[in-house]
């Protein structure tokens, strides 16, 4: 059998056989299955404690008019009380006490006074309370005043809110539906799977370079094969380690999804949307008014509507050139350090553009036509996070080829100079490199 | 007939001469030594054998034929800084170390398999390294250098790690080896194997060879009139006796004899001796001592180093 494919069928049993490995595996997704689940679960029983509020109405304007909500109800004092309570609270089953001053109309504050930390949307909502109640009252004096009886039916239909359809003409002169969400959720995510991935199976090469270092069995293994065999061998190995890992979380994905909707009778999930509705319209009732239009069929146009060969195309490309170029670089880290710290301290400046483009993935995916997003997806240590943060914009193709171009050359670039460094560095011990060491290790011949 | 041939070989690393244009030839079927002191550039030789670095200038040579990439799996090589995978298990991790020299996975299986038993540590195979001695690592890395039956077997200190049972069981092994075909490049810092195991030695000091040859005829070629007597008598009669020709080396006194080590001084024969010494004692034994692989090794080195 040849020796790369010996290799590379040596590391990837080696790394697929471990059970740290299984574990994580398997782990993960019933690790954001549960993560979810838990999510839902406290939204339901979100906020479902009985409360009673001592309220001492000084303006005496709310006196009843405060109504009660499902778990919380409000119970006027008279003054007496209220300065018992102040300094009292703890004893009392009030579990905060409401001060509604008497200039209230002037000044526009209140208190909620309390022992302990209370929900920030337990303010909201009693602010909300009092916000509403004054300025109706204002109103209806304003309309009073005016002597116009519909005004507030007039002022009413004023009320304006104005929906951006974003459309894209496309090549051909076709307008098409387009969202800025989507692609920009899109670009963000795509933007980090590979930062991810490149770190992680980049780390991966380090590692197990570095332990065939520090064992001694690296002269066997060189007096066997050739160093450019091994590490291509590793890397290729690795690789194919992640897709497996992928591809077992996607088939898990879709097992948890179907067992969650198995879970989640159709009630609950209808109860869930309920509730999710209802804080979304408390806390902006016009985008309750967008929900009520058939947002999934537009949401599926319009993820249609983006280049998804293209997409896909380039997540493919930047994901394999992204891998390539780290890992052969981290692979000639491993080969250069005998020990974890000097690693560390390698490692560093290696994957800094790397960390620097997982940086600039936000203002790359906000403003994906601006300078710092052009040269981010240019410069190819930074333009497989960068140029893919932008493809779903869409953009111009002399600058995808361009960077394709530049990434593909200093991919190959990197990968023969990290040979270079890698055979060196595999037999040298003892020594402490660092980059002009590593330089003087290039111009070395065989 | 030579198995291997090395011709006027240079090799630099940045400033340093790892190798001054080193020749050496290791005939077929025979133990060759490799000798020197540390750092005088025999690990750089010996992985210019197996193909880890490439020499400067010079060539290297297999079977008469220059050596290349598809003659790896002709070699078995025992580096001196030498591993094994920590969390493999021992027989899947033989069996791919035999696999990358070219063996196929059952040929592979059945040879290791013969040797551990040969080793009596079948019971080994489905542990983990880490839970190895040392002494055991090293049995189990001489059955990967030697399972594909390579031509060519390189040691470097083979013996290093190894109590004296063990080191004898491996030195059996060696011989038998070459008796059954193999060629053996052997380095090592041990005189006393180098005397025991090595057919022919090269010496090489400061990047340089100093001397090679048929280990006796080095030995020979480094005798230096130093003789060791066994006689009954007075010490100080024979001592008188002797004058200012000799040079006395050592003696000590026993039961029933006594011992000499005398040097010639200013070329006498052995009569010249005899009849120096027979007036005074009883000669029971006379020979001349050859020198002993660590003795010419220090010698060759110190006088290298005054050039």
């Amino acid at each position: 059998m040849n020796n790369t494919l010996l290799i590379l069928k040596n590391e990837y049993l080696k790394r697929v056989k471990k059970k740290s490995f299984i574990i994580l595996t398997l782990l993960v997704p019933f690790l954001f299955a549960g993560m979810f689940a838990l999510i839902i679960f406290l939204s339901l029983n979100n906020d479902k404690k009985e409360r009673t509020i001592a309220v001492f109405d000084e303006s005496t304007l709310f006196l009843g008019e405060f109504g009660e909500e499902e778990y919380t109800k409000y119970h006027f004092i008279p003054k007496e009380e209220y300065q018992d309570l102040k300094t009292n609270l703890k004893n009392t089953d009030f579990y905060a006490l409401l001060y509604i001053p008497g200039n209230i109309y002037s000044n526009n504050t209140a208190q909620l006074i309390s022992e302990k930390q209370l929900p920030i949307e337990l303010g909201e909502q009693i602010e909300r309370k009092l916000s509403r109640f004054i300025e109706n009252d204002k109103r209806q004096k304003v309309i009073a005043e005016s002597g116009i009886p519909d005004l507030e039916e007039r002022l009413a239909s004023t009320s304006t809110r104005v929906q951006l359809n974003t459309l894209k003409i496309s090549d051909s002169g076709e307008t098409q539906k387009s969202s800025s969400t989507i692609a920009f959720i899109a670009s963000y995510a795509m933007g980090f799977i590979i930062y991810f991935f490149v770190f992680m199976y980049g780390a991966m090469v380090m590692r197990s370079v570095m332990e065939e270092k520090k064992s001694r069995i690296i002269e066997v293994i060189i007096s066997s094969v050739k160093p450019s065999q091994l590490m291509a061998g590793k890397i290729i190995g690795t690789a194919l380690v992640g897709l497996t890992q992928v591809a077992i979380w996607i088939v898990l994905g879709v097992v948890v999804l179907i067992g969650v909707q198995a879970f989640f009778t159709p009630e609950s999930a209808q109860e869930m949307g309920q509730s999710l509705m209802e804080t979304q319209s408390q806390m902006n009732p016009a985008m309750a008014q967008a929900a009520d239009q058939n947002k999934v069929m537009e949401v599926m146009e319009m993820i249609g509507n983006l280049n998804l060969p293209l997409i896909l195309f380039s997540f493919v490309f930047y994901f394999l050139a992204g891998y390539l170029l780290y890992s052969s670089l981290l692979g000639a880290v491993g080969a250069a350090v005998d020990n974890d710290e000097d690693s560390q301290q390698m490692v560093l400046p290696v994957t800094f553009p790397l960390i620097l483009s997982i940086m600039l993935l936000f203002p790359i995916a906000r403003n994906p036509e601006g300078p710092v997003a052009f040269w981010a997806s240019i410069i190819p240590f930074t333009a497989p996070v960068a140029m893919l943060a932008r493809v779903p914009y869409g953009i111009p193709t002399w600058e995808l080829l361009l960077s394709m171009f530049l990434l593909i050359l200093t991919t190959v670039g990197a990968i023969a100079a990290a040979a270079k460094i890698y055979r060196v560095g595999l037999l040298m011990y003892g020594k402490k490199v660092n980059i002009k060491e590593l330089i003087k290790w290039l111009r070395y011949k065989n | 007939m030579e198995l291997f041939e090395a011709k006027n070989v240079d090799k630099v690393f940045a400033a340093t001469q790892a190798l001054t244009d080193v020749s050496i030839s290791v005939k077929e079927q025979s133990i060759f030594g490799l000798l020197g002191p540390n750092g005088a550039g025999k690990t750089t030789l010996i992985r210019i054998i197996n193909q880890i670095t490439a020499p400067d200038r010079g060539e290297v040579f297999l079977n008469g034929q220059k050596l290349t990439r598809a003659d790896i799996s002709k070699i078995g090589y025992l580096p001196e800084e030498r591993g094994l995978y920590k969390k493999m298990k021992i027989g899947e991790q033989a069996i791919y170390l035999a696999q990358l020299k070219g063996l196929s996975k059952q040929e592979a299986t059945r040879n290791l398999k013969q040797w551990f038993e040969k080793f009596e540590i079948m019971a080994w195979w489905n542990k983990k390294v880490e839970e190895l001695s040392k002494g055991m690592q090293q049995k189990v890395q001489f059955i990967t250098t030697v399972v594909h039956k390579p031509k060519l077997l390189i040691f470097d200190e083979p013996f290093s790690g190894f109590d004296p049972i063990n080191t004898n069981l491996i030195k059996q092994e060696i011989l038998q080896l070459r008796n059954d075909g193999a060629t053996v490049i052997f380095s090592t810092h041990n005189m006393g194997s180098v005397e025991e195991l090595c057919d022919d030695i090269a010496l090489i000091n400061k990047s340089v060879k100093i001397e090679d040859g048929p280990t006796d005829k080095i030995r020979e070629k480094y005798k230096s009139n130093i003789y060791e007597i066994k006689y009954r008598g007075d010490y100080n009669n024979v001592n008188h006796s002797l004058g200012q020709q000799y040079k006395i080396i050592g003696h000590s006194e026993m039961e029933k004899e006594n011992h000499l080590t005398i040097q010639y001084l200013n070329g006498n024969s052995n009569n010249d001796l005899l009849q120096a010494l027979m007036p005074v004692s009883e000669i029971l034994s006379f020979e001349e001592v050859i020198p002993s692989m660590n003795d010419v090794f220090i010698k060759a080195v110190e006088e290298s180093n005054k050039k």
